[in-house]
């Protein structure tokens, strides 16, 4: 089984150890993960704008490094989610839907396909809030919303709950949205900054020492707005906690 | 902001505010309704006035800067948090209803089929609805738009030397501009739903489809009504308010010469006119006066009886959490020695219905569930978004209206996805946000700035060396990140939050320095 392992731009340029914990992990499963050298980006950035023309080019080289996989694997919900449902900008060659249809979030990926049964290396005796990146809650289904009247079910919850020492801490508004929304941070960020304190607010009420999600583009705002309010809970990737993040 | 505001909030709300009782916390698999802790607190008078932030700026067809009037609203922190815990109280209270049946989301189901249906054969059931109404005595006039609408409903006044009008809550009035320009023309109208009359006497447009004054405070309420009615100024009591609006509307609706309502559901079958309101105010309105008249938008219409239980056990239970309203009138003949008139209003319906990707919006039926849920619209309060309909429902069919008015506010959004799964009759709100995003780039209906950037970055993105070139080194990344990333022209980013550290290496250098050290790959 060959692994493609999609690292997306805002992690190859700001949060790296993302990456190498995601690279790590699937190889701590015995995987072959490869890195294509010429990655980039998933389009995400200009189809939410709707220039979809615009993300046409960038689509097509995603398609052109992933397509020789079994399975590309990323650590974003959202740029998953960008790659199943929008990636629509170009031609919808068998290529193309063949790439869209074998990439996995990491997390529905260790759920879903490899259904993994235990993370013996790793231990997080903290307090987690975590927070369900909205692509990956509504767009990928890692959970149930709390909107709908269907059965519960959490995939990176019951991933963490095979962490050991982890304590799980309840929000309030546990999936409503912490305001990053790609560009919507930056085109509209009052609105932005309020939702990201509101959502650091009620982390830090819980009591979380640290933020977990399955998204760095969220982590990084909300961990702004909690720099900016003085709170003290940190935040990490969820594949980093997997990985046996000692922190 | 400081870490003061995020204390529980006390603050004032809309006397529409019931505190909230705490009901079930579980729901129909047993597990906790995540939220259930997030109980409302019993809301005390703030000491302090702050003034009622206004609505977006509307200057003529250009572009509503919903952003803009939002961050006036955040800047009014004891307006915005009661905005906001208000909503979001009665979204929990929708939650806690809609588990509490577990036949929930197959009645949306039914409900969304219901009405993809009916408006698959509008045209049919429209005629079946015009025939069984002029049976019943009722008198039918077709708008082909508000312009006609307000022209044909000041006829029939004229007919009837009429001068005052006493009307419930009508959004489809609202998108017509009904009052304005019956003000015009010498027409009395008093409205008779409490929300709606706060905003009359305001002049203000409702910022709300269910609840049209729900971004004001009870103290705000005071004001208008002191101004406008007399009443005393430091008496905010919410039970005071509601009976002095009660008593100064009683006798305008005893001596109305017309009575009008608006219409939440038509009935094919039976040429019904159904309406769902808590106050009485529609039966008020319907059964006074010896005229009356029902304005009807006509993606109102559902096939038969049968099917309006569906929507009945839907609506409320989504608008406010409750299993049903207080009142479901039936208007179906006209009494004796009085008329009855159906105004069957278009008003641009039959060109959405013919949007291959945006005609579902047309199954709406007002109920509010999106806007509650949503997390833009409680912070940024209806009236920034400068059109009829608020929040996302109005993101979808305001640019129907105006394309170029409304062709910021499908970007007043993240796309969370909340609204779709709230909305009782399935509408895919948030897709169609997307694919709104995608109409107007390809119009050339978004600035040039914001698309100037995203070809920008599309070329950067799109070329790895390029892409290298601007996130290669830890020092080109610093520079360059903040900007490439988040694709900020202004740092408009620092401005509410901290920038994120500069990694001492992206994740591409580290592969090749540690995976890649003979260059093997
Ligand atoms: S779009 Fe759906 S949720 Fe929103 S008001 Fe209409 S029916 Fe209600």
């Amino acid at each position: 089984m060959r692994i493609g392992l999609f690292v997306p731009c805002y992690v190859d340029a700001f949060e790296p150890e993302v990456g190498i914990a995601t690279l790590e992990l699937l190889e701590r499963f015995g995987l072959k993960v490869e890195y294509p050298y010429d990655q980039t980006c998933c389009g995400q950035p200009m189809t939410n704008t709707g220039c979809h023309a615009e993300a046409a080019a960038t689509e097509a080289l995603f398609v052109k490094n992933f397509t020789e996989f079994d399975y590309v694997v990323a650590p974003s919900g959202s740029c998953v989610h960008q790659v199943r449902e929008h990636l629509t900008a170009i031609p919808q060659t068998d290529a193309v839907k063949a790439v869209r249809s074998k990439t996995f979030e990491l997390v529905e990926f260790l759920h879903d396909v490899l259904k993994i049964e235990e993370l013996p290396w790793a231990e997080f005796p903290h307090k987690v809030a975590y927070h369900n990146n909205c692509n990956s809650l509504r767009g990928i289904h890692h959970a149930r919303p709390s909107e709908l009247n269907a059965p519960f079910f959490s995939k990176p919850l019951d991933l963490l709950k095979k962490v050991r020492g982890i304590e799980i801490v309840d929000l309030t508004r546990p999936d409503e949205c912490c305001g990053f929304g790609g560009t919507f941070s930056v085109f509209e960020p009052a609105v932005s900054a309020k939702m990201g304190y509101d959502k650091v607010g009620d982390q830090a009420r819980a009591g979380a020492d640290y933020v977990v999600s399955a998204d760095s583009s969220c982590l990084m705002h909300q961990k702004g707005c909690a720099e900016r309010l003085g709170l003290p809970q940190k935040f990490i990737h969820i594949a980093q906690v997997l990985n046996g993040a000692v922190a | 902001m400081s870490a003061d505001d995020l204390r529980p909030n006390e603050d004032a709300l809309h006397p529409d505010v019931q505190p909230a009782s705490d009901e079930s916390a579980r729901g129909q698999d047993g597990q906790r309704l995540q939220h259930a802790e997030a109980a409302s607190k019993p809301i005390r008078a703030p000491a302090t006035r702050e003034p009622q932030p206004r609505g977006a700026k509307i200057r003529g067809d250009r572009p509503i800067d919903q952003a803009e009037a939002a961050e006036r609203f955040l800047a009014a922190p004891l307006h915005q948090k009661a905005h906001d815990e208000r909503l979001w109280d009665v979204r929990k209270k929708r939650d806690v209803a809609t588990q509490a049946i577990p036949e929930w989301e197959e009645l949306r189901e039914l409900a969304s089929q219901i009405k993809t249906h009916t408006l698959s054969h509008l045209d049919e059931y429209l005629e079946q609805f015009e025939a069984a109404a002029k049976a019943n005595g009722v008198h039918v006039h077709w708008a082909a738009d508000g312009a006609e609408h307000n022209r044909i409903v000041h006829g029939i006044l004229k007919d009837h030397g009429a001068k005052t009008l006493i009307k419930s809550k009508s959004m489809l009035t609202e998108e017509c501009g009904f009052r304005h320009y019956m003000a015009a023309n010498g027409i009395d109208i008093i409205e008779t739903d409490l929300g709606e009359r706060i905003q009359q006497l305001d002049d203000e447009e409702p910022s709300h489809v269910v609840m049209p004054a729900v971004h004001k405070t009870r103290i705000d309420v005071a004001e208008v009504f002191a101004r406008t009615l007399g009443t005393d100024p430091t008496n905010d009591d919410a039970h005071y308010l509601a009976e002095s609006q009660r008593m100064t509307t009683r006798p305008h609706i005893l001596q109305a010469d017309a009575g009008m309502t608006g219409c939440n559901f038509a009935i094919a079958e039976t040429g019904t006119v159904v309406t769902c309101t808590n106050e009485g105010n529609a039966d008020l309105s319907g059964n006074v006066p010896k005229l009356q008249i029902h304005s009807i938008g006509i993606e109102k219409l559902i096939p038969r009886v049968e099917h309006l239980g569906v929507f009945i056990r839907v609506l409320a239970r989504s608008a406010l959490g409750s299993t049903i309203t207080q009142y479901t009138s039936h208007f179906r003949k006209p009494r004796a020695g009085s008329e009855m008139h159906m105004v069957l209003v278009d008003n641009g319906r039959s060109a959405r219905l013919g949007m291959e990707e945006f005609w579902t919006s047309l199954k709406c039926i007002r109920c509010g569930a999106c806007m509650n849920t949503c997390p833009v619209y409680r912070r940024s309060g209806g009236l920034s978004y400068g059109a009829t309909y608020s929040g996302p429902i109005g993101l979808i069919i305001d640019p129907t209206f105006n394309k170029r008015k409304y062709s910021t506010l499908p970007f007043s959004s993240t796309m969370n996805g909340s609204c779709t799964n709230v909305c009782p009759v399935k509408i895919n709100i948030h897709e169609q946000i997307f694919a709104w995003r995608k109409v107007l780039a390809e119009e050339h209906q978004i600035p040039l700035l914001k698309q100037g950037m995203m070809k920008a970055a599309g070329a950067v993105l799109s070329r790895p060396a390029a892409y290298r070139a601007a996130i290669g080194t830890a020092d080109s990344a610093l520079r360059a990140l903040p900007r490439f990333a988040v694709y900020n022209p202004l740092n408009t980013w620092g401005k509410g939050r901290e920038m994120p550290e500069t990694p001492k290496q992206s994740f591409h250098s580290w592969y090749k320095q540690n995976r890649m050290k003979d260059g093997a790959k």
